[in-house]
């Protein structure tokens, strides 16, 4: 029996906040432009906006209506979500993926978290005041090889942050820090990047024009989008930059009532999500560096796609130079990034605690704790090794997004049935969603969405079977036991639910 | 800024901006359901 009877959204713009603020992450801010750069600078915004088009919106659509829809049986997590929609009882094995990714995926984002939180605070102190660029580097290489104890003490108050607000409830912690923090990060996003863009060759050590960076991160290279890999590469941005394919978006929509408009409000928190990485995403760490560095090194900076190095390693130093705005403009910018990583990694919690308030009775407070305590336990490897870290990213963040993705649009479609799932979506729309969608939803989407996985089958194949660590092995085994525990969970869950037959 | 990315910044800022504040200006103004906060309305299926 659920006791979540009183949470709930406190208001909308709440929901909506929370919901791009759960979107919105680190990547909007670094990967973003790095992906751009390496995938044919201004013309990946093509595949980019097919991708949102063809796959993002229409996903969002699905999860919302699913999340809703699961809400009208008290269930706030995709297991019963899809045992609900599928009616077979193998389909709430397919939901697991639901709970298993945000446990992963929080398990190392946190600690990702925990390295803005820690930069805003050395920008306030100075930290880099004096240091050169290579010193700065240093400092960065140093701190994730964990020469200091700063990383496990920014992590361990980033956990004890994170779950301190979880266990306050949605409208009392969620939604709070949310409104908050999203007008904060858009405010400190547009200072940063109308500094950004209209920075001055020769001020302060610039070597080149804020518009030469945008200039090349813009300047498009139309050959690209012939290439299969940028549209992988697309195709992945709008996975990461939604949070797709994780179970979060359900579990927000849950709380709505089955009147409530999802339709606009699914617009909405997408559209804003794009606003923030489609224009102050490249309003700023590529017109910066460029301006400072120049185009080659900037280049081989961003090779791989992360963004991570000049995020932390380099913005630093630069900041530094600008004197007294310099500390501000730290702090804008790692608190930014901080804002955006602890909106999405609370979004991560949510439907773990509440699969375990409605099968299992647990108060959300105390499952707040419970998931803080899990993912301090998987978090350990993550934060002593980079391959760890690189497996929970890769099979956990990246191939489950997929897999997750790509069986719930067939759920949605092909064995609830387009015509429920369309009603369902447009039930209490306060906006028309044209038809055009529900022939997306129902083949382009699935389409699109088995391409992108037989895309990523060599990869799948080569990570599987390549040897690592001990702590990569360890990651391994970690994400395998903890996909056949939650499997446990839900099956006695299930025969809980059955004495009282939910459906 | 050469021109096709200057073309292409103009176009696209533009596009998601207004985009983005069309959608979040029809949330605001649009009329308050009966009851936003509450999913007990949703318990229409019984445990």
């Amino acid at each position: 029996m659920s006791n979540t009877t009183s949470a709930g959204w406190g208001s909308r713009v709440g929901l909506i906040l929370a919901m791009a603020g759960n979107a919105v992450g680190l990547g909007n801010f670094l990967r973003f432009p790095a992906q751009a750069i390496e995938n044919g600078g201004g013309a990946f915004i093509i595949p980019y906006i097919v991708c949102f088009l063809l796959m993002g919106l229409p996903l969002l659509f699905v999860e919302w209506s699913m999340g809703r829809f699961g809400g009208k049986y008290k269930q706030h997590s995709t297991p019963f979500i899809f045992d609900a929609m599928g009616k077979a009882p193998y389909w709430k094995y397919f939901g697991v993926f639901g709970i298993f990714t945000n446990i992963a995926v929080a398990a190392f984002y946190c600690y990702l978290e925990s390295w803005a939180l820690s930069w805003a605070y050395y920008s306030v102190a100075g930290t880099f005041t004096g240091m050169s660029q290579t010193e700065v580097q240093a400092f960065f290489q140093n701190y994730i090889e964990l020469g200091t104890s700063h990383p496990v003490i920014f992590w361990i108050i980033c956990l004890f942050l994170n779950t301190w607000i979880l266990s306050r409830g949605l409208s009392g912690g969620v939604e709070k820090v949310a409104k908050i923090g999203m007008p904060l990060l858009i405010l400190f996003g547009l200072i940063l990047g109308i500094t950004g863009i209209s920075l001055q060759a020769s001020a302060d050590g610039a070597i080149n024009d804020g518009v030469v960076g945008l200039n090349y991160l813009w300047n498009p290279d139309f050959s690209s989008i012939w290439s299969f890999d940028v549209w992988v590469a697309a195709a992945g941005q709008i996975f990461f930059t939604l949070s797709l394919g994780m179970g979060s978006i359900h579990c927000y929509a849950s709380y709505l009532n089955s009147k409530e408009d999802i339709a606009l409000n699914a617009m909405s928190a997408g559209w804003m999500n794009e606003f923030v990485e489609v224009v102050l995403g490249s309003m700023i760490i590529i017109p910066i560096s460029i301006g400072y560095l120049g185009i080659e090194a900037v280049t081989d900076m961003v090779s791989g796609g992360s963004g991570l190095g000049i995020g932390f390693a380099v913005l630093p130093k630069l900041f530094a130079d600008w004197g007294a705005f310099g500390v501000v403009a730290g702090l804008m910018w790692f608190g930014l990034l901080f804002f955006a990583g602890i909106t999405s990694s609370l979004a991560m919690g949510t439907p773990v605690m509440g699969f375990l308030d409605d099968n299992f009775g647990i108060r959300q407070s105390r499952g707040a704790w419970i998931f803080g305590g899990i993912i301090l336990l998987l978090g350990i490897p993550c934060v002593l090794s980079p391959d760890a870290f690189n497996e929970f990213d890769y099979w956990a963040g990246t191939i489950a997004l997929v897999v997750f993705a790509l069986v719930e649009i067939v759920l949605f479609a092909w064995v609830f049935g387009m015509d429920k799932g369309w009603a369902e979506i447009n039930a209490g729309a306060d906006i028309k969603v044209p038809k055009i969608f529900k022939f997306i939803i129902q083949y382009v989407s699935p389409a699109f969405l088995l391409i992108v996985f037989a895309g990523a089958i060599p990869g799948i194949i080569e990570n599987a079977t390549k040897d690592t660590s001990f702590y990569g092995w360890m990651a391994r085994f970690l994400l395998l036991a903890l996909f056949a525990l939650i499997c446990v969970f839900v099956y006695l869950a299930s025969k809980r639910n059955q004495s009282s037959k939910l459906y | 800024m050469e021109t096709p990315a200057l073309i292409l910044v103009i176009v696209v800022w533009s596009s998601v901006t207004l985009i983005t504040g069309y959608f979040f200006y029809k949330v605001l103004s649009l009329p308050k359901h009966p009851e936003p906060d509450s999913f007990e309305d949703n318990d229409e299926i019984e445990k």
